[in-house]
């Protein structure tokens, strides 16, 4: 491989991995005795980026368009980016295959590929359950072979809160399910985001409030609003605490932090799930609610509370993305907030709701009926593929989502999943079948 | 502990022995043939992050043997069969743990619960409650179906499998090997049925492998009882054994494409006398399942020899009677390699004459009970699979489901219920190879395991919670990718 400009670090680290998952002696079934082959033969790959920025980080304006020609007398990969040469010595190496002698090949290739759409994300969850870096680290690989571009990273949640805090130690101490093991140190993350950087994934961190907040309380006392049964204190808490002052200034001291360890422009503030339950029987919030004059809609103080935390937040020079209840209750935010879809039929369908939030002018994202964790029998791969993201009434202009044709759907052409088999990748099969070297457990 | 022994000991106790080093000292009392499975040091005493007990508790006292007995011939040399004894006693009181069982089965599972008891305190010591168990199972036949044919499942894949089956008190590998997609069961007698039916070359199980699994499995306790389905689910005999399938007909010439095997031809009889006679050998336990599930019959109409057979016969359009025809020929054979023999319950349903002590496998889903109430008032043996299809996931905590099950709830005798041996869980390949086996299998098989072990009235759902998921991360320990049942973490 031969490239310009030199000395780039997200290339150079590329070229390792590829050249091992290309010709590694344990990718490939061992070859049969050879026999001449009469192809031209080609000794290097091109690669030519004309903008590098190496250092930088993917961002969701990025570019990651990218051209590969394999001919009698080229052989190179052209891109913009450094991103989009990624994209492609990806594509390279799905297109490189080995003759049953052990030769490698390459058909002719023209190809012109750019992505339809600049978000292409895959959520997890490390709170109900503690994944070790490998894991993360790994799924960031797999992400990669399949173009995927932002890790929206679920860091905390009810269950446990394993984001080790250096502002508030005592989040991480109390509300981490092991503080010794399950947690996440100032380090892994560092090495989550440049691992994710090195192939061209953002990382969108999600610290999801005021719902979803169990794990904050035993750390950061007065967080939480106390539970009321009548006019005692039940012992339970609910969502934050909306009405003091001190939710503010943590929330401004702890977003401070966060700002600061994730680089990337968004942040994902949640805002999904709120129960008012535990609001409405606490008396000081009622008292609150009466004074702000927002009568017995709990909704209004919900939005009280984002709005305060968004601008919180745009202070510090982010962007930010919500679950679609902060649009569905009316929360007045920015209008280059992103908003992300999640739920199927309530209060809409997902695709009616597409429309109304893109009608109102936001970017939206997309995940309704992509939740891989509701799992059934069979293939359901095809109902997830089937899907059409731009399946609702409106306008394609509206959307940050680019609705030129010709996307690679090559990508999930019914071979790849051979390829995974071949990468030690633990992908499970989609129908009966077999793969030339079968996965196995170490 | 999982599976909950039949005495249920009371594991309140304040009086806990300790280890003070990690050694156990066992002493093997009469049986000079027995080794103690040095796989279970590592079970009790491997903990990556484990301190030695400094800091001994006063009121504590030290255990240092674990005394080992058999009481009768512990047949270590022997295979497990349907009559094995796999009771034990396990008393732990003082200085010295006292496992006693009857034969050398017993002793593995006692094992396995003593291994279960021994938990790390606070300071990293050892300990384990006073105990006194009397144990042994409710059903003598709890059993793991995997299928190699939809997907090859490498050795390791079936190995790993064992383990997980000998934490759980399972004690059958029901070696589902071949079907329609691949035959990877490489025969000695018939070399092209792998050659020409296997995925691959290297889809394939040698005679070595074969016997690799049966030794591994020996030594914990569990039987193999491979399938070799017929006459449906053929499709890749046919690749190698020419003649061996039916001719399908579109009217009056052959359409290219084959359905069950062909009942009509001696030649079919002759090759499965020799295919069985191998089968026989190779594989040790008393049993063999010979399928008979889901035969289509419309090649068998197409087929104009088939349909002459027929008249000659005086089946009339009656392909039940063909298909019966099949098995009784079938058992015929495999009884004279002295085999017992275990079908699907379409043979019994489409009336096929079974000889006495033919075990059913009951899974068809749509009232499961009314079948085991006829099979088993005809006098027949069952195992049942029904309720615990462990292919077909869902979304949530489906184990709640298989360890509900009552495998005697349905209307019948005291002698119809003792005809029910015990069952199976399923877990089908069409989705399933070594990426996804494990955590597909596990915890969820796990509460199938419980309910074939242990009592009737062990049936409370919360506690069974508590103890799976601890058994869960046990596993896991030790191994076993065994999936979360619901939020939470291990400790380790």
């Amino acid at each position: 491989l031969w490239v310009w400009p030199p000395g780039c670090s997200v290339l150079d680290e590329a070229f390792q991995r590829y050249r091992d998952l290309l010709f590694s002696s344990r990718s490939w079934q061992p070859p049969e005795p050879a026999r001449k082959q009469h192809a031209p033969e080609k000794s290097s790959l091109v690669i030519l980026v004309g903008t590098p920025g190496c250092n930088e980080l993917p961002s969701l304006e990025s570019g990651e368009n990218y051209t590969l020609t394999i001919n009698d007398d080229h052989c190179f990969l052209l891109s913009e980016t450094v991103w989009g040469a990624l994209r492609g010595l990806e594509t390279f190496s799905q297109l490189v295959w080995r003759s049953p002698e052990g030769a490698f090949f390459i058909n002719k290739t023209e190809i012109e590929d750019f992505p339809r759409f600049p978000h292409r994300g895959l959520l997890l969850d490390t709170s109900r359950h503690y994944l070790p870096l490998t894991s993360i680290l790994d799924t960031l690989d797999v992400m990669a072979y399949n173009k995927f571009n932002v890790f929206h990273w679920h860091l905390v949640d009810d269950s446990s809160f394993p984001y080790d805090s250096f502002t508030f130690p005592e989040l991480t101490r109390k509300g981490s399910y092991d503080p010794a093991t399950h947690i996440y140190t100032a380090q892994d993350v560092k090495e989550v985001i440049e691992y994710a950087r090195l192939r061209g994934i953002r990382v969108l961190a999600e610290f999801d409030t005021p719902g979803h907040t169990l794990s904050w309380g035993p750390g950061v006392p007065g967080l939480l609003t106390p539970c009321y049964s009548g006019s005692h204190p039940t012992g339970t808490f609910g969502p934050v605490n909306p009405i003091l002052n001190t939710t503010y200034e943590f929330m401004s001291a702890f977003f401070l932090e966060v700002s600061s360890v994730f680089p990337d422009f968004y942040l994902h503030l949640g805002g999904d799930e709120v129960d008012f339950t535990c609001w409405k029987s606490n008396p000081d919030i009622q008292a609150f609610m009466k004074k702000q004059g927002f009568g017995n809609d709990f909704k209004q103080l919900e939005s009280f509370y984002i709005q305060t935390l968004l601008s919180i937040v745009s202070a510090y020079d982010k962007g930010y993305v919500v679950w679609q209840e902060v649009f569905d209750n009316k929360v007045k935010v920015r209008p280059d907030t992103i908003i992300q879809v999640w739920r199927e039929e309530t209060p809409v369908h997902y695709t009616k709701e597409m429309e109304l939030i893109t009608r109102a002018g936001f970017r939206a994202l997309l995940s309704a009926p992509w939740y891989l964790n509701h799992i059934t029998y069979g293939p359901d791969w095809s109902e997830i593929y089937m899907v059409e993201p731009l399946d609702f009434k409106g306008e394609s202009g509206e959307l940050c989502l680019r609705t030129r044709g010709g996307w690679a759907g090559w990508l999930i052409s019914p071979c790849f999943f051979v390829s995974s088999c071949r990468r030690g990748v633990q992908a499970q099969p989609l129908n009966v079948g077999y793969c030339e070297q079968e996965f196995e457990e170490t | 502990v999982w599976s909950i022994a039949q005495n249920s000991p009371n594991l309140f106790h304040t009086k806990c022995s300790v280890f003070s080093s990690n050694y156990l000292d066992v002493i093997r009392a009469r049986s000079s043939c027995f080794a103690f499975p040095g796989r279970y040091y590592d079970y009790i005493f491997d903990f990556n992050k484990s301190q030695l007990g400094p800091a001994k508790r006063n009121s504590a006292v030290e255990l240092k043997q674990l005394l080992v007995s058999v009481v009768l011939e512990p047949e270590c040399d022997l295979y497990p069969s349907i009559t094995s004894d796999e009771s034990y006693t396990l008393a732990v009181e003082g200085p010295v743990a006292f496992l006693k069982a009857n034969r050398v089965w017993g002793v593995l599972r006692g094992l396995e619960t003593f291994s279960q008891l021994i938990y790390q305190d606070s300071y990293g010591t050892f300990t384990v409650n006073e105990s006194n168990i009397i144990d042994s199972p409710r059903f003598p036949h709890r059993g793991i179906l995997i299928d190699t044919a939809r997907h090859f499942l490498p050795i390791k894949t079936i190995l790993k499998t064992l383990d997980a089956m000998a934490f759980n008190k399972f004690n059958v590998l029901h070696w589902h090997i071949v079907d329609d997609q691949s035959f990877p069961y490489q025969s000695v007698a018939f070399p092209e049925l792998s050659n020409k039916g296997s995925y691959s070359l290297s889809h394939v199980y040698t005679p070595n492998d074969v016997r690799t699994v049966i030794e591994y499995a020996r030594l914990r306790g569990i039987r193999v009882i491979p399938e070799f389905d017929s006459p449906g689910h053929t499709q890749s005999w046919g690749k190698g054994q020419k003649n061996l399938l039916t001719p399908c007909y579109n009217g009056p010439k052959q359409s290219g494409t084959f359905g069950p095997i062909n009942p009509i031809l001696n030649s079919t009889y002759c090759f499965l006398s020799q295919f069985f006679k191998e089968v026989s050998t190779v594989f040790p336990d008393q049993f063999v399942h010979l399928g008979g599930d889901e035969v289509e019959f419309t090649c068998w109409e197409s087929n104009p020899e088939v349909i002459a057979f027929m008249k000659k016969k005086g089946f009339g359009r009656d392909f039940q009677r063909l298909q019966s025809f099949y098995i009784q020929k079938l058992l015929g054979i495999v009884s004279t390699v002295n085999k017992g023999a275990i079908v699907w319950q379409e043979v019994f349903d489409d009336h096929a004459k079974l000889n006495p002590g033919t075990v059913v496998q009951v899974w068809k889903n749509e009232m499961y009970p009314v079948t085991q109430a006829a099979v088993t008032a005809a006098g027949f043996p069952v195992i049942l699979s029904a309720p615990w299809y462990l292919d077909w996931i869902s979304y949530g905590q489906d184990w709640r489901n298989y360890y509900k099950v009552d495998p005697l709830d349905f209307d019948g005798s005291q002698e119809q219920k003792k005809l029910v041996i015990g069952g199976e869980a399923c877990l089908w390949g069409e989705y399933v190879d070594a990426t996804n086996l494990t955590p597909r299998l596990w915890p969820r098989a796990s509460a199938v395991g419980e309910r074939l072990w242990s009592q009737q009235n062990i049936k409370d759902l919360e506690d069974a919670y508590d103890r799976l998921t601890i058994h869960r991360c046990r596993m896991a320990r030790r191994g076993i990718a065994a999936e979360p049942l619901f939020t939470g973490y291990c400790n380790f």
